[in-house]
């Protein structure tokens, strides 16, 4: 194999696109006689719907159709809910309310119009008499007894309970020195793709064929899911990914609002484009975390954990998105951290509330649980007065002892804790800080470091682990002019799979990456496949993209023996090309993708496919494929492969996050100093792209430490409804980050890699929370709940001030 | 009843009839269908939307079209000059400084504007300049470093042109 792009820092090949605004995002997509629906959705949390009158909004000049719950809820399937646990209690989601409303933004009726502006003129005359009903909000007290019950048909609001984990969990917290308990919160976030959801559908009715253009990061599970709602034939329903704006695990999922533009779409023989507002995607966009929790940790003199338990209360939201039930099991599974915990048990109760639906965002459970485990280790060493490096390295298991078994029943793939940690202690001159810190200290100034090792479960996953199938494909072809095209079941989002798949591909068949071209996301162009969430997409996908390359290279090794007439020779393949002797091997350089130029004169015929002497080139070989003149006896013409892989284990990808923050003792607010991450995602293909992973990571991290928060007031009412008052990171928020990396290969898969999309928002937020108690803990303040803003920072210091604390 | 507006974008005159009510951003998605400026927020917080008028860096989706009247609009379709990027353009491409890209028109025709008017400016300035316009997936460092990229390549060609 060629070694010049894998590993190296290669320019996006999907950036020239990008950057001069000519990509397509599915609103930037134009079909003749358009027609654009708008929702008007619930503007109380918990109401009974009364009537609904639409008449007014159907005289509107230019509207074609207003729909209500009553006029679809027959005719379209169940919102669909993938994660299935015993006992769960699921509620029937329709695609429009029809009797009750849910939570603010419930969709309760679309109007279709020829342009947005009379849609939304229209939708503001429909008329719904609510009957207001008492609310649940909070995730605890919803299952107290007098709380409002939401689903009557249940009732309670508990949707589960489990219970996980291994090891006596009691006798491991008895047999402690100490047990440390701890209320911990992890607040409900909104993801914010910077693109908000969007759907066109058009219907063909000579083809009977539905085509749905729509915002998502997994086309084919959403079409199969779509299909089923619809009632209509899978194979004739192409469903397109087009440009997609960001993702985060928001568009991991299959949407009400999705199925019902099919079923318009049908219905009035036109196209018809509904596009979120930023407020439609806060109310009714999944909303990710949501989880109060309380935290058990027995330790032993020397800092040895014995035994963690948490209970936690995971805010479901009113109806179940596609994996809602299932992300606190998730945050259950991570629980061991990359600690050595003998016994752990998480007790999940999953619970209505008047919310939307939480669901996978960024990390999907496993941030929850580093965090945990993360605050656990610093106030075990805060309470045993220690560094918490060292009551982290108390419990590190050695490199030695991968695999390695957790309480919570995995095993951990590799991984070497205690580089990545000496690593990021180097960096960031950890002993010199905290000798600073105490001087600084004495001075009267707060600065806190905080750091956090974490690992993460990523590559999802083994297809046994998984709702709906955890392997991914590929398919790669050569066509008669040599040029590559890659096919890929993931569904890249911004994470630069078409230039990392084109750079494996380029050199596993010694060609120039400007000669590869990587399709995704169209149902009917690519073979089936899972899509891009849970850091899978290079782990799983770039995986089937390797081993289609190798079932493709056996091929056409055959194809080039045959035309070589090599007999009993061996013919090796090196550089594009195939030698029954090794040839020469080139100096390499870096060839960078360029853009097309204007005007290049197309080829006025084929290359001839004849053998020059003792090689052949890749081109000759996939000509002769195709031209099926000369090949070996029996063998199938063209030269093109298909590989499906399934991964036999997750990966488990670590590392180290150190920050350093100053308080200003006047405002409470909270400056960085430094930000050091090392990450550990195995192999890397592309350097520059795991960097912007792991740099947004981080920023999205500090988001919900210090940030974030979507907050419902005592009536639902959506308060953090628009980017005003959700306070996403901006560009002067963040700190300068120093990366680094460590490189512990995987055996998962034959490329080593292990996935780094979900790095940041895991590993990052533990520091940073750490970093600010850290600056704290002269007032005697151990734990914080996010997001820390500064108010709550100044009040402490405040009180402490007046001696009131 | 409509109004009739002559605007010149990315250096073609356009002359046209809009509803008092429309939106830059939709007149010039829709009627002229330079579909490479975003809408992220629709109320002027997240700046993929933001387009050059008469110069100065302004978010479309909070103008109305009739404002526009007489006005020169670019777009980041009308950036790069006879197909050769911007100096901006090269330095996000080169710096990684998009993942999904959709906010990456309004960035750029933002920080192309911050470079207008300080040509050499550090890394808090440039923060500072890319105040309203949100990114979801870089994280900013990257934009940073792309901006001060495009700085550098900026100042080597006014070198050049003396």
């Amino acid at each position: 194999m060629a070694e010049n792009y894998v590993g190296k820092r290669v320019k996006r090949t999907e950036d020239p696109r990008l950057i001069q605004g000519l990509a397509h995002y599915v609103d930037d997509i134009k079909l003749p006689d358009t027609l654009h629906a708008v929702f008007l959705r619930s503007i109380y949390a918990h109401a009974r719907i009364k009537s609904v009158d639409t008449s007014a909004a159907a005289k509107v000049p230019g509207v074609v159709a207003v729909y209500t719950g009553k006029d679809v809820s027959a005719k379209i399937g169940p919102v669909p809910c993938a994660g299935a646990l015993p006992d769960l209690k699921t509620p029937d989601h329709r695609v429009l309310a029809t009797n009750k409303v849910y939570f603010v933004g419930h969709p309760i009726a679309v109007v279709v119009a020829e342009n947005r502006y009379a849609a939304k003129d229209a939708a503001d005359l429909i008329q719904v008499d609510y009957e207001e009903l008492p609310v649940a909000l909070d995730e605890e007290k919803a299952t107290q007894p007098g709380s409002p019950v939401i689903h009557e048909q249940f009732g309670t609001n508990v949707a589960y309970k489990l219970t996980a984990g291994e090891g006596d969990i009691e006798a491991a917290l008895k047999s402690a020195d100490k047990v440390i308990k701890q209320r911990i919160l992890n607040q409900r976030l909104a993801p914010i793709a910077m693109e908000p959801r969007g759907v066109l559908v058009r219907y063909y009715p000579g083809e009977q064929e539905l085509t749905m253009w729509t915002s998502t990061q997994i086309p084919h599970l959403a079409r199969t899911q779509i299909a089923l709602m619809l009632g209509f034939p899978e194979n004739k329903f192409r469903l397109i990914a087009p440009e997609v704006g960001g993702g985060f695990g928001s568009k991991l999922n299959v949407y009400a609002e999705e199925a019902l533009l099919g079923w318009i779409a049908m219905q009035l023989n036109r196209p018809v484009k509904w596009i979120e507002s930023r407020r439609e995607n806060i109310q009714a966009t999944i909303h990710g975390r949501g989880q109060t929790g309380y935290l058990e940790i027995g330790y032993k003199k020397d800092g040895t954990i014995t035994g963690l338990r948490y209970n936690v209360f995971a805010d479901l939201g009113s109806y179940f998105q596609l994996l809602t039930p299932a992300i606190p099991t998730l945050t259950g599974l991570m629980l061991s951290g990359c600690y050595k915990i003998p016994a752990i048990q998480i007790n999940v109760t999953g619970v209505f509330t008047n919310k939307m639906a939480t669901d996978a965002y960024r990390g999907a459970g496993r941030p929850e649980a580093t965090y945990v485990v993360e605050r656990a280790l610093d106030l075990v060493a805060a309470d045993m007065g220690k560094d918490p490096v060292e009551v982290r390295r108390k419990n590190f298991p050695a490199p030695s002892e991968f695999p390695f078994k957790t309480a919570t029943g995995l095993f951990y793939d590799s991984g070497n804790y205690e580089g990545a940690l000496k690593k990021a202690l180097d960096i960031s001159g950890y002993h010199k800080l905290r000798d600073e810190q105490a001087k600084a200290r004495k001075e009267g100034r707060l600065i806190g470091i905080g750091v956090s090792t974490y690992v993460e479960i990523c590559a999802l996953g083994p297809s046994q682990a998984m709702p709906a199938g955890g392997w991914e494909s590929a398919t790669v072809r050569i066509e008669p002019t040599g040029k590559v095209t890659v096919l890929t079941g993931a569904s890249p989002h911004g994470q630069g799979q078409e230039t990392s798949f084109a750079q494996l591909a380029a050199d596993q068949l010694g060609v120039h990456i400007n000669d590869v071209t990587v399709i995704h996301g169209d149902t009917s162009i690519v073979q089936y496949g899972i899509g891009t969430f849970g850091s899978r997409a290079t782990a799983v996908g770039g995986t089937a993209v390797w081993y289609a390359i190798e079932k493709l290279k056996e091929k056409a090794n055959k194809i080039a023996h045959h035309l070589l007439e090599a007999g009993e020779g061996k013919v090796t393949f090196k550089d594009g090309k195939f030698s029954v002797e090794a040839p020469k091997v080139k100096a390499a350089s870096v060839p960078e993708p360029v853009l097309p130029a204007a005007g290049m004169a197309p080829g006025a015929s084929l290359p001839d496919p004849e053998p020059h002497g003792k090689h052949v080139s890749l081109q000759d070989v996939a000509l002769a494929a195709h031209l099926a003149k000369s090949l070996p006896q029996d063998m199938e013409p063209g030269l093109s492969a298909t590989y499906f892989f399934e991964p036999k284990n997750f990966t488990f990808p670590f590392g180290t996050h150190i920050a350093v923050v100053e308080i200003d003792r006047e405002t409470g607010e909270i400056h960085f100093q430094r930000y050091v991450a090392v990450d550990d995602c195995g192999k890397v293909i592309n350097p520059m792209l795991v960097d912007g992973q792991v740099q947004g990571g981080i920023v999205q991290a500090l988001g919900q430490a210090l940030f974030e928060e979507v907050v419902y007031d005592d009536q639902g009412q959506l308060v953090s409804g628009t980017l005003m008052d959700y306070a996403v990171p901006r560009a002067s928020n963040i700190p300068w980050m120093e990366l680094d990396r460590t490189e512990t290969p995987t055996d998962v898969n034959p490329m080593g890699v292990k996935g780094v999309g979900e790095a940041g928002t895991i590993g990052a937020t533990p520091a940073i929370v750490a970093a600010v108690v850290d600056a704290l803990s002269p007032l005697g303040v151990r734990h914080l709940d996010m997001p820390i803003k500064p108010e709550t920072v100044w009040r402490i210091i405040g009180k402490n001030k007046t001696g009131a604390a | 009843m409509k109004t009739k507006i002559n605007v010149t974008v990315n250096g073609v005159s356009h002359q046209g009839e809009v509803e008092p009510r429309m939106l830059l951003v939709h007149y010039l998605r829709d009627a002229l269908n330079l579909t490479g400026t975003h809408i992220g927020c629709e109320t002027s917080l997240c700046g993929a939307c933001t387009v050059l008028v008469d110069g100065l860096a302004v978010k479309s989706c909070t103008l109305f079209a009739v404002q526009l009247d007489g006005s020169k609009v670019t777009t980041i379709e009308g950036l790069a000059a006879e197909g050769k990027l911007h100096p901006v353009q090269e330095g996000f491409w080169e710096h990684h400084g998009l993942q999904c890209g959709y906010c990456t028109p309004g960035m750029i025709m933002t920080a192309a504007q911050i470079l207008e008017r300080n040509p050499d400016p550090s890394d808090e300035e440039i923060r500072h300049g890319l105040e309203g316009n949100l990114c979801r997936c870089t994280g900013y460092q990257h934009i940073v470093q792309a901006v001060q990229c495009a700085a550098k390549k900026m100042k080597s060609k006014t070198a050049v042109a003396r």
